[in-house]
């Protein structure tokens, strides 16, 4: 570890900041730019679009950000996400919105647990087990629906509409609940001994262990949280768009890890926050948003998003061993 | 004889590392064709002598002479072609190759476009193999062979190359009574064909058999080197530790408190079978014996870490089970384990929440932990153990050994355990550091803890311990208390002899 301090103390002056502060900066690099050639970008009104439409990906992020932090990976929350909105639409009209929410809820933990015992408990691999869990998910919603597509019938006096597109003291709904995740969890994990079991097993899971705390459950929990997370992205989703695909939420996997990755937490767990991921989401959305507003066609997104996440990993790396390139580790 | 006077000489070697001087004017050579033993306590610095001697580590001063040329060893691979190999302690071999290409691993024969040369390979590795007498084919696999088979082949790769001098790093660690014979077999041809060999090893009865000189190293200096006819162990360990051995510790009091963990009977699969011993408050019990004789396998049966096959374990009169290191620390029982970095502490995290790891769960106002109540406990064992730490902030990964090792045993003085145990209580931890540490476990023991200290040092065991138990092969030999034990009946208890 005396290495280690040796190293992130060779980083000094300004390549230092770039490397550790580097994410920040080219975020508002980014902005400056967009700001300076589209006059809308900066506008209150796009503004609060970016994050009304970051807000699913967000609340997913947070709840992967516990994940991540506790040294594992989740990436069944997309096709988990396909799921839960599907489940929540279909059952809206049959049992009534309230007991659709709570129903799928407890489907959706159901199968956080399930990725909790594999992980946790059989201590399998988290990237095996939930790549396959976005596949089974997948699975799972289709024989639900029999592939046809789900849609609410009464769309406009229901009150399950105002999660997706209510407003309350003129802040987008999405916005506050995105808020509102994002406090509780910031919470758990920077003030309560969950949180810091979190920490602990995600840096050092040997450690942890010698020190009476049991892994097993930390870990279990933490896909819980993350499920219910993704449950209620599912219901802003289904509330703002009415209806569900099968596979609505195919791709948001990758893009809840970016932003994830983008905020600055480890990939080998134990640091992290959800105020970075959720400076992560926002960069995320911003990026994208400007783009559109340059004109460019929204695949441009997908290869600009690579090519920033990237870079972020990239700096994150060279913070770490001290220099930007590296022949060895 | 060879015409040179030394396959490797080394002269007025200074190696220094942030915090401690590891080689201090160090001088040492080994002639052609002689064993010549290098003797030390752990951390005396015949770890980095070694390394410094096959390229590993650059000294800040001092010179190395291969068969009397002045050499810059700027890595291993270097040392290597100049003829000077290390067979490592740990073995380094890839595991799912053949020996073959591990013997040539990096420099394999090749043909025409670059195509492995397979019969020269296996030709050239079995020649090899038949110089040391080996049983096994080029074309084994690593993974299925013994440990001490392994062995041959680091020596096997070692012989690639025009070796002048093979470094070996307590190369019995591992090996049965037959395969340390073998290993002096090959020692031995490799003396005929005038290689010198540098012998690094702990047990004296070893390098009293095969060794021709003994060079001792004591806190990075040079104390030395003796014609082995000529010395015996008294004088070599007098030269390893400063002083004659004696015991004494001053006002040593016999422990007359109630007996707090009795254990009978314990047996787990093949690492340890029918321990039975007892731990009564205000005493320090030491466990010693060589690695893998079954001591740290006890303490983590103890902590539950591992599961007993039989035996019965009874805390203050009440017989328990142990099913999980969260049951033992609920249990009382506390383990500050061997390896302090991957075991004891999470590097990243700060002083403060390290301490308070174990029982962050009670450490709480409603749902939330306690900030004030948290550092009140930092505070508390930071200045009981003088932890030396600009802040509770700092994060432990940036400590030194010793004040990480007191932040582990201050982790599990805050639980106030019945037992405490500790494993390897100073690996790694420079001189002064590790004096402080011997004091402190005896001044809990003096405070009524009950302490099992588990050590690979004889001179640590003997100072810190009111009663020893030694340890051969997973089984008690013999249990001594203070006044009884000496260097030597020690000795002969950890190797199976009494």
């Amino acid at each position: 570890m005396a290495e280690a301090t040796l190293t992130s103390n060779r980083l000094k002056g300004l390549g230092g900041t770039l490397a550790k502060q580097g994410i920040l900066i080219a975020f508002i690099v980014f902005m400056i730019g967009f700001a300076l050639f589209s006059e809308k970008f900066l506008t209150s009104g796009n503004v609060m679009t970016v994050i009304r439409q970051a807000a699913i990906v967000g609340v997913m992020a947070i709840g992967v950000t516990v994940v991540v932090i506790g040294g594992n990976l989740d990436l069944s929350v997309g096709s988990m996400l396909s799921f839960s909105t599907v489940l929540v639409v279909d059952l809206h009209d049959k049992i009534g919105p309230g007991e659709a929410i709570a129903v799928m809820l407890v489907a959706t933990l159901v199968l956080g647990a399930l990725n909790g015992f594999l992980i946790g408990y059989l201590r399998l691999n988290s990237l095996i087990v939930t790549l396959g869990m976005l596949s089974a998910i997948q699975g799972l919603t289709l024989i639900y629906t029999g592939g046809q597509n789900v849609d609410i019938s009464h769309q406009d006096t229901t009150w399950f509409a105002v999660f997706g597109r209510g407003q309350v003291f003129g802040l987008p709904v999405p916005i506050l609940i995105f808020a509102v995740v994002a406090v509780i969890v910031h919470v758990v994990l920077a003030y309560t001994p969950y949180g810091r079991r979190v920490y602990a097993v995600g840096g050092n899971p040997m450690a942890a262990v010698f020190s009476g705390i049991r892994r097993n459950r930390v870990v279990a929990c933490s896909y819980l949280i993350s499920a219910f997370c993704t449950g209620i992205a599912a219901v802003i989703l289904g509330s703002r768009v009415m209806g569900s695909q099968n596979n609505v939420g195919q791709g948001y996997e990758l893009l809840v890890l970016a932003a994830v990755i983008l905020g600055g937490t480890s990939l080998l767990g134990g640091s992290g926050s959800v105020l970075k991921t959720v400076i992560g989401v926002l960069i995320l959305g911003f990026i994208q948003n400007g783009l559109l507003l340059l004109g460019y066609a929204y695949y441009v997104q997908w290869l600009v998003t690579w090519v920033v996440i990237i870079l972020a990993v990239w700096l994150d790396v060279a913070a770490k061993r001290g220099r930007l390139f590296s022949p060895i580790a | 004889m060879n015409a040179f006077d030394t396959a490797l000489r080394v002269q007025g070697i200074v190696k220094t590392f942030p915090a401690v001087r590891a080689l201090d004017d160090v001088s040492f050579d080994v002639r052609p064709g002689e064993v010549h033993a290098l003797l030390g306590e752990n951390g005396a610095g015949k770890s980095t002598l070694m390394k410094v001697l096959a390229g590993m580590h650059r000294p800040d001063q001092g010179r190395i002479f291969i068969s009397e040329e002045p050499a810059i060893l700027h890595s291993p691979l270097e040392a290597k072609r100049l003829g000077v190999v290390l067979i490592h302690q740990e073995l380094s071999l890839a595991e799912q190759m053949s020996v073959a290409e591990n013997i040539f691993l990096g420099e394999l024969p090749r043909k025409n476009f670059g195509m492995v040369d397979w019969k020269k390979l296996y030709a050239d590795a079995e020649a090899i193999l038949q110089r040391l007498n080996c049983d096994f084919g080029p074309q084994t696999r690593v993974e299925d062979l013994s440990i001490a088979k392994k062995q041959m082949v680091e020596i096997a790769r070692a012989l690639t190359v025009e070796a002048k001098a093979v470094i070996f790093d307590e190369p019995t660690a591992s090996l049965t009574d037959q395969e340390k014979e073998v290993l002096f077999d090959v020692i031995r041809d490799l003396q005929a064909q005038g290689v010198g060999i540098v012998y690094i090893s702990h047990r004296m009865e070893e390098i009293f058999r095969i060794s021709n000189r003994i060079s001792v190293l004591r806190d990075g200096t040079y104390r030395g080197t003796l014609e082995t006819v000529d010395t015996n162990e008294d004088e070599v360990t007098r030269l390893m530790i400063g002083r004659s051995l004696d015991t004494s510790r001053g006002g040593k009091v016999v422990s007359t408190g109630p007996v707090v963990l009795k254990v009978e009977n314990l047996s787990c699969g093949d690492l340890f079978e029918n321990v039975s011993f007892s731990v009564q408050a205000g005493e320090v019990l030491g466990f010693y014996g060589l690695v893998g004789a079954g001591r740290t396998a006890i303490a983590e049966a103890l902590f539950g870490l591992r599961r007993l096959s039989q035996g019965k374990v009874v805390l203050n009169g009440q017989e328990i089970t142990i099913t999980s290191p969260r049951h033992a620390v609920e249990q009382g029982l506390a383990l500050v384990p061997e390896s302090r970095k991957e075991q004891g502490l999470v590097l990243g995290m700060s002083c403060r929440d390290n301490m308070t790891l174990p029982q962050i769960g009670n450490l709480t106002t409603g749902p939330f932990v306690s900030n004030g109540g948290e550092i009140a406990i930092f505070d508390r064992y930071r200045d009981l153990l003088s932890i030396k730490t600009p802040g509770w902030r700092q994060l432990v990964g940036n400590l030194s050994g010793g004040n990480q090792q007191k932040i582990v045993i201050g982790k599990w003085l805050a639980m106030r355990p019945k037992v405490l145990i500790v494993d390897e209580p100073t690996r790694g931890i420079d001189v002064g550091s590790k004096a402080e540490i011997h004091n402190l476990l005896r001044e809990l023991a003096a405070d009524g803890y009950a302490v099992i200290v588990i050590s690979s040092e004889m001179p640590e065991i003997l100072s810190v311990s009111d009663r020893i138990i030694a340890m051969y092969r997973g089984e008690i030999t013999r249990e001594f208390t203070a006044d009884e034990v000496t260097e030597d009946n020690l000795v002969q208890a950890i190797s199976g002899l009494s």
